[in-house]
Order: C-alpha cells, then sequence, then structure tokens
C-alpha cells in the first residue's frame, strides 16, 4: 500500500496513468510467474506448431506402405521407425496429432458449453434447477458404450453424405464426446452457483438494479471460472482417450486414417518387436494432457486475483 | 427534531409491511406454514433523519430493511419512497428507481466481489444507470468517491482482498453513494468491524449525511452506537416494532417491557449497580408466533389479556409509539 500512497507530487501523473493497467495484462503477468504453466504452453506449442506445419516440411505421405521396410527402428530415413505395412511413422504421428488435438480441443469446448450452461442455468434459476438436474442425471445414467454404437448407426451415413466422409466422422465424434460429457462440470458448476449467488455481493449488485443477464455475467461467472478451467483441462485429455477407445472399436475414423489413439492401438501388438509404435503416440498423448493441465493450472492461478501477485 | 415525522417532509413512509416466508416439507414440498420474518410494521423516515432499528438477533431487523428498499417482495403492505410506493413495482420500473435508495452491508468481506477492482465495484452502478458518462468522466467520479470516503484515489486498481475491514466498508459506502441516494440502508454496518474502526465508519457516515442530505435506515443490535447517530430508534421483536420513539426519550425512560428488558443490558461504565432485568426463557419461533402480544411469553407484567389482544402501536402522551396495553 505504501508505494501508491508516496507524497511527491510528481507520483500523481504516474499513478493516473496507472488506472488503465488492465485485467488481462495483470493475468499475463501473473501467469508467466508461474513456471508450470509456461513450461506447459511451450511444449504445447510445440506440439500444436508440429502437427500444423510438421507435414510441410516432413512432406512424406502417411499412408503410403513399402512391405521391404516393415516394423524398422529409428534411422535419418524413418526418424520415428516404420509400421507392419512400412508406413513412416513421423508422418503418421504428424497427420495423428492434427485430428486428435482437433477432437480433443473442440469436444472439450462442446462439453464445456453445454456443461456450464446447464449448471449456471441450474444454479441461478431455482424453476429450472430440478428439470436441468433430472436431465443431468439422465444422462449420467445413459451407458455411454451402446448409446454411441446406436449414435453412429443412425447418423454416420447422414452426416457422411452431407459433410464428406472426413468432417462428418468428425463432427459426430465432436458431438457425441461433447454430448456425453458435459455432467460432471454442469454439477460442479451448478455447485458453485449457488452457493455465489446467495453471497452478499450478488445481493448488493440486485440492489443496484444490475439486470439478471448481467449479475451471471459480471458476477458468478467469473467466480465459477476456476471449476470449468480444471473440468476443461481434464476435458481435452479424457476426449482424446474417447476417440482413440471409438477408433479402437472402429466406431471412429476410418483405419487407414491416423490419429494418435488409433496409432496407439495398432502398435500395442507389436510392443515387443517395435517399442517405437507404442512409445512415441504414448508420449504425444501424455505430453499434450501434461501441458494443458498444467497451462490450466497457471490460468486458473492467474485469474484468481487474490493468489495473484503472490 | 419532529417526533411525527409525518407532518414534516416525510421520504420514507411504511405502511402495514409484512414479509411471509413459506416453509416447505415432504415429499411433496408442500406449503406447511409461513415465517412470519416481519409482520405489520410501520414507520415514516423524515428528509435527512436517521431512524435507528434495533432488537436481538432473528427479531427481523435485516428482513425489514431489505424489504424496505425492494430487495424482497414484501407479503403485504406498501413502502412509499419520495411519494411513490414501489411495494409492488416489478422488472424496469423498479430498476429505474434503485438509484434513489442504496444499501450498505454488514459484512463488507462478501458484499464486494473478490474479481472486480475496487474502481469497477464502485462504477458498476455508473454502468447500470449513467449509460451517458464517458469512460473518463466515470473514472473520475469514481476517483471522486473513494476520496469522499476518505481513501486514496489511486487504490481503484486494487482488490478487495488487499483492503483491510473498515477499508472495504468505506468501499461499500463509496458503491452506494455513487448513483446519489437519498436514502441508504445501512445494515449493520459495523458489525463486523473492531471497535476502533467502528467509530471512524460510523463518524464518515455523520458526515456524508450532512455534507450530501442523506436519510439512514440505520439496523444495529449496538445500542450505544445507535443512540450516538440515531434521532428516532425503532425497537423490534419477533418480526414487529415494539416501541417507536425520539432517540433521547426511549433511552431516558423505555416505556415497553421489551425495551426496557434491553436497554437495562447496555454495559455502562457508571459504579451505580442498575437492576438488570433478566427475560426468561427464549425468543418464540417466528413459524409458530404467541398468539395475542408476541411478547407476551416473557414478559414480566403479562396478564390474561395480552393473550387474547394484539397490542396496537399506539401514541402515547410524549409523542411516542409503544404497542403494549399497560405503556402509559
Amino acid at each position: 500500500m505504501s508505494e501508491a500512497a508516496s507524497p511527491e507530487p510528481a507520483a500523481a501523473p504516474a499513478a493516473a496513468a496507472t488506472a488503465h493497467r488492465s485485467l488481462w495484462g495483470d493475468v499475463w503477468r501473473q501467469f508467466r510467474a508461474h513456471r508450470g504453466a509456461m513450461i506447459g504452453t511451450a511444449v504445447f506449442s510445440f506440439i500444436l506448431a508440429a502437427v500444423i506445419f510438421g507435414p510441410m516440411i516432413w512432406t512424406v505421405n502417411p499412408g503410403e506402405t513399402n512391405i521391404r521396410a516393415r516394423n524398422l527402428p529409428m534411422s535419418f530415413a524413418h526418424p520415428f521407425g516404420t509400421d507392419n505395412v512400412g508406413r513412416d511413422m513421423l508422418a503418421q504421428m504428424l497427420a495423428g496429432g492434427r485430428v486428435s488435438l482437433a477432437v480433443g480441443i473442440t469436444a472439450m469446448l462442446v462439453s464445456m458449453l453445454i456443461g456450464a450452461l446447464i449448471g449456471v442455468l441450474a444454479g441461478y434459476f431455482r424453476r429450472l434447477d430440478g428439470a436441468l438436474m433430472r436431465l443431468t442425471e439422465l444422462f449420467l445414467a445413459l451407458p455411454i458404450l451402446p448409446l454411441l454404437l446406436v449414435a453412429i448407426l443412425l447418423f454416420r451415413d447422414t452426416l457422411r453424405a452431407n459433410f464428406g466422409p472426413e468432417a462428418g466422422v468428425f463432427l459426430m465424434i465432436v458431438l457425441i464426446i461433447g454430448v456425453t460429457s458435459w455432467m460432471q462440470t454442469a454439477r460442479i458448476v451448478r455447485g458453485e452457483v449457488q452457493s455465489i449467488k446467495e453471497r452478499e455481493f450478488v445481493l448488493a449488485a440486485k440492489s443496484i438494479g444490475t439486470k439478471e443477464g448481467r449479475i451471471i455475467t459480471r458476477h458468478i461467472m467469473p467466480n465459477v471460472l476456476s471449476p470449468i478451467m480444471v473440468s476443461a483441462t481434464i476435458g481435452v485429455a479424457a476426449a482424446i482417450i474417447t476417440e482413440s477407445t471409438l477408433s479402437f472399436l472402429g466406431l471412429g475414423f476410418p483405419p487407414d486414417f491416423p490419429t494418435w489413439g488409433r496409432l496407439l492401438y495398432d502398435g500395442k501388438d507389436f510392443l515387443t518387436r517395435a517399442p517405437g509404435r507404442v512409445i512415441w503416440p504414448g508420449l504425444a498423448i501424455s505430453l499434450t494432457v501434461l501441458s494443458v493441465n498444467f497451462i490450466g493450472d497457471g490460468l486458473r492461478d492467474a485469474l484468481d486475483p487474490r493468489i495473484r501477485g503472490r | 427534531m419532529p417526533l411525527d415525522a409525518g407532518k414534516t417532509d416525510t421520504l420514507v413512509s411504511v405502511r402495514g409491511l409484512s414479509m411471509h416466508f413459506p416453509i416447505y416439507a415432504g415429499v411433496f414440498r408442500r406449503q406447511v406454514g409461513v415465517i412470519k420474518a416481519v409482520d405489520e410494521v410501520s414507520f415514516d423516515i423524515a428528509r435527512g433523519e436517521t431512524l435507528g432499528v434495533v432488537g436481538e438477533s432473528g427479531c427481523g431487523k435485516s428482513t425489514t430493511g431489505r424489504a424496505t428498499i425492494r430487495l424482497y417482495k414484501p407479503t403485504a403492505g406498501s413502502v412509499v419512497i419520495d411519494g411513490k410506493d414501489i411495494a409492488l413495482l416489478e422488472g424496469g420500473e423498479l430498476r429505474r428507481l434503485r438509484p434513489q435508495m442504496q444499501m450498505i452491508f454488514q459484512d463488507p468481506q462478501a458484499s464486494l466481489n473478490p474479481r472486480m477492482t475496487v474502481g469497477s465495484i464502485i462504477a458498476e452502478p455508473l454502468d447500470e444507470h449513467r449509460p451517458d458518462l464517458k469512460r473518463a468522466e466515470r473514472q473520475d467520479r469514481v476517483r471522486d468517491l473513494l476520496d469522499r470516503v476518505g481513501m486514496n484515489p489511486d487504490f481503484a486498481n486494487r482488490y478487495p482482498h488487499e483492503f483491510s475491514g473498515g477499508q472495504r466498508q468505506r468501499i461499500g459506502i463509496a458503491r452506494a453513494l455513487a448513483l446519489e441516494p437519498k436514502f441508504i440502508v445501512c445494515d449493520e454496518p459495523i458489525a463486523a468491524l473492531d471497535v476502533s474502526i467502528q467509530a471512524q465508519v460510523v463518524n464518515l457516515l455523520e458526515d456524508l449525511q450532512d455534507q450530501l442530505g442523506l436519510t439512514y435506515m440505520f439496523i444495529s443490535h449496538d445500542l450505544s452506537m445507535v443512540r450516538h447517530i440515531a434521532d428516532r430508534v425503532a425497537v423490534m421483536y419477533l418480526g414487529r416494532i415494539v416501541e417507536l420513539a425520539h432517540r433521547d426519550i426511549l433511552y431516558e425512560a423505555p416505556k415497553h417491557p421489551y425495551t426496557k428488558a434491553l436497554l437495562s443490558a447496555v454495559p455502562t461504565v457508571e459504579k451505580r449497580a442498575q437492576e438488570r432485568i433478566i427475560l426468561k426463557g427464549d425468543v418464540p419461533s417466528p413459524a409458530n408466533p404467541p398468539s395475542g402480544c408476541v411478547f407476551r411469553t416473557r414478559c414480566p407484567v403479562a396478564e390474561a389479556r395480552c393473550a387474547a389482544e394484539i397490542p396496537a402501536l399506539r401514541k402515547l402522551s410524549d409523542g411516542r409509539q409503544a404497542a403494549c396495553h399497560f405503556a402509559e
């Protein structure tokens, strides 16, 4: 408190200039101070850059088979080795990463959007609470795998016909993962909203005459950001893994279409002969999940003014 | 100081205000009763006056304050503020009248959003009601308000957790003042502060009242502080006003047996051993209040008549109002 109350008159213009100190500037400053989050950001940026720009540099076709170069170890010609039909692993990893990351992030966004919306509505408006929570329980009680089978049988052909084979499957997988994984978020958010809406600052906002919509966006949402952030980082990881499960069951992308999950499952039969086939995709998934978790951790701390500046 | 505020310039006029909260029970959440938090309360507050409201915990002081500025929708009664009955207004109409009535809250920790800077907390009322103000004007106004409540205007960038309890309460006061209200309900504004800070905050409230011509409803259970700040005092018990009188005559010679008991409990520095009236039993449940006079179960002078008749809040010879059959 002492530095702001400096008595020299020269300090006054400087203090006035700090009046424009922005919230996001503070958040960024604190985020940078979080070592784990910075390492996470670096790793995640590297993975992202690799899958986006990598195929332009490493121009080997991931689908090209070479029967004479099967299960090769690491070499200059094939930095990550080759698989049992002689496809280049590095090229497959880069192509697969695009799909896995896109599915993970988009599915997480879908699930956060649904979860946060239902959680806030159920927590804030008591009239909607019963109906929305029963809906959440209904989704929680649904057996996911049979549901997926039915959904895929029903929608795959329509989506493929409308959006093309790859975009159609992508859309279907993202929606299915998103729609079946929002329930935990909704429950956590609802509980938080219920406790925050009884706090006095919400009553103060009401006495000021703030509209309900703005009470939610200005007072409720920023205070439930932490649990949403935590669910989001876990959600990315869960979505990547669910996508691998689906691909493994033959319900996701076609078998010749590489994703990290599929590469991992394909490689597990060759664990002893070519351990690289499991290690590389496994490492990529783990690093992505870990770095996203660290970024989420850093963001959560940076967004909380009580922790910020400590 | 006028005793009968009705004859002078009345700002707030509350008539028959009741606030009943339903009780739900059972599998089907049927309504099985009501909690009569506030029952048939009437009072007036003159312009520039401070009405103190005292009573023990759970007697309905805060509920009365909140219902008066329509943070709750009253079950019955009328609340006229500056000539307009706001008891039944809704939505936009009520929102337009919000600037003239504001509230200062009990817990300065809980009443400030921890994620907002002090500047945006104080600017929130301006954001809502003064869209005509430019960004720079708004910032000037925030700095001006901080200055007015005795804080460094450069603190606008800081967060509530960086301040002490007394400073936070000043921030709460600055927010309440932002829209230049006429009427402020102070809901135990000093209860959460330590004693040395209490005096500072009360003095600040008094100074602001002098400068801005504010009207206060000052809710507190600190009888000495109410004696210091209030012009008239209302004593509440179980959702009803039992005595309403000018400060001096109330503290000198309470007429209602509950007021007598309450005042006898105030600690004094004087040597003389004061006779302390000790009430027996607990406050009855507001879900099932006693018949007749609500105080009769603990009253030292209760008679059969008290169980049958509800004593009206009637005017006594010295101008005060008391709700007791035997008060003279």
